[in-house]
């Protein structure tokens, strides 16, 4: 399982890059893994504002629904449209073509609370 | 791995969609040893099994099996079973796990009630493991392990056997999936090996072992119940659409109710739901008619075969006919489906 070191993460398995004042977000490669097969996303529309730590959409597995939690707050100015009409990309690829939505960030303080590579992987190793 | 009745089981091996198709197209392996078994036999065992189930027994003979729901007085389903006929003092009841304990009980209790001379009732879960074998490869596979052309195994039939020349099972032709196939039932020492000889001899087919993930998925696209779904101690095999097999010709517990049923109607109905909007169907989500709520999903899922989201829920009964346009409310937002006959699947 792969955890990009330049990625920043969270604990409800969601993983954050950031350019300038722009942070793309999708799921972590643990979180499709544990998932399975994702047949179904919900993203929110761009210009919608998200709120760090709650829902901002949600992914269906076969099984069961989970929501996505946003990882900053901030305004969304781009959602990935593809994953919508191909949800499998992100049990392909969760860290490339499977990003969810760019948001710009609103506040920047928010970003020191994220996990980094090393501090994602300790906590699923303890989730587990 | 998940806790399941008591039981850890795999809710996936390699993909839910994956073992899915696997079984639609070649063959999959099912642990399903949670199932509980109960016998019954004596002098008066059948009319004890006559009374109890809402299935005819007397319509199958020696070395036929039977599918029935269990109905109490109220005609609220006990549980649903397929029932192995051995001879006319000996049944095997193969039951849902976590239901098991309670048909024990309810048998226990009409035995109790009403005079069945010389009846036992016996728990044998405990010496049984069951093996799924499903899927059009099926007898093929199986046929290099078993006793006995597959071919003279008919469906809803079922054979006392050797498998590899000296494991003892019972080896019938049913299953939960839609597809041709077997169910073994064998001493859970031998399981293993059976389990392993099964894997080896469906390579060729490129079988697949499938978890509790598929098991629903593919039930679900035949419109099977499912025991806490579509059947409840609240809900009747005449409004979960099972009336075929209910069989006013015998008397037996609910009867009355469920006659009554028949003939008047109930006030709600099970239907198969096909979303016509995106989104997926999940158990507990509002049925709406133009803004009004008239009744609940029960089970729901994203077809593997159909790749659409499918589900089943009661509806009142003036909106069970196929082609009504619904709405699903899924997180809020009113989602079209349309009700479709079952099964959702056809080959």
């Amino acid at each position: 399982m792969e955890f990009p070191k330049d990625l920043k993460y969270t604990k409800e398995h969601e993983w954050v890059k950031v350019e300038g004042n722009i942070a793309t977000v999708g799921i972590t490669d643990y979180a499709q893994d544990s998932l399975g097969d994702v047949v179904y996303v919900e993203l929110p529309q761009e210009g919608a504002s998200v709120t760090k730590h709650e829902p901002f959409g949600v992914v269906e597995s076969v099984k069961a629904v989970s929501d996505l939690y946003a990882p900053l707050s901030g305004s969304v100015t781009e959602v990935n449209d593809a994953i919508v009409d191909s949800p499998e990309a992100i049990n392909e690829d969760p860290y490339g073509d499977a990003w969810m939505i760019k948001v710009e960030i609103s506040s920047a303080s928010e970003l020191s609370d994220l996990l980094n590579a090393d501090e994602y992987q300790k906590f699923i190793e303890e989730e587990k | 791995m998940v806790p399941f009745a008591g039981w850890e089981m795999p809710v996936q091996y390699t993909g839910v969609i994956d073992e899915h198709l696997a079984v639609r197209s070649a063959c999959g392996l099912f642990d399903v040893s949670h199932m509980g078994e109960i016998e019954v036999s004596g002098d008066s065992a059948i009319d004890f099994v006559q009374f109890v189930m809402t299935n005819d027994i007397e319509r199958i003979k020696d070395g036929q099996c039977q599918y029935s729901p269990l109905c109490r007085e109220d005609g609220g389903v006990v549980d649903d079973t397929i029932v192995y006929r051995f001879n006319i003092d000996r049944y095997l009841f193969v039951v849902n796990a976590s239901n098991t304990a309670k048909v024990l009980d309810w048998f226990r209790q009409v035995q109790k009630k009403e005079a069945f001379p010389d009846l036992f009732i016996e728990d044998l879960s405990g010496i049984y493991s069951q093996i799924a074998l499903q899927g059009p490869k099926s007898a093929e596979v199986i046929k290099s392990l078993l006793d006995l052309d597959p071919k003279e195994i008919k469906t809803f039939y079922f054979h006392m056997g050797l498998l590899n020349g000296e494991i003892e099972a019972l080896v019938s032709r049913t299953g939960y999936t839609g597809e041709d196939g077997f169910e073994i039932y064998l001493d859970p020492a031998d399981a293993p090996a059976v389990w392993q000889a099964l894997m080896e001899a469906g390579k060729p087919f490129g079988i697949a072992p499938i978890g509790l993930g598929a098991r629903d998925t593919l039930r679900l696209e035949m419109g099977y119940p499912l025991y806490g779904h579509e059947l409840s101690d609240e809900i009747t095999p005449i409004e979960a659409g099972l009336g075929k097999y209910v069989k006013f010709t015998k008397d037996f517990i609910g009867r009355e109710v469920l006659e009554r049923q028949a003939t008047n109607g109930t006030a709600k109905s099970l239907v198969g739901l096909k979303m016509i909007d995106a989104g997926i169907p999940r158990a507990g989500y509002e049925i709406q008619s133009n803004g009004s709520s008239i009744g609940t999903v029960v089970s729901g899922t994203s077809s593997p075969s159909l790749k659409a989201g499918i589900g089943t829920g009661f509806v009142t009964t003036p909106n069970k006919a196929a082609g009504t346009e619904l709405d699903i409310l899924i997180r809020g937002r009113a989602a079209k489906a349309q009700v479709v006959p079952l099964p959702f699947y056809r080959k």
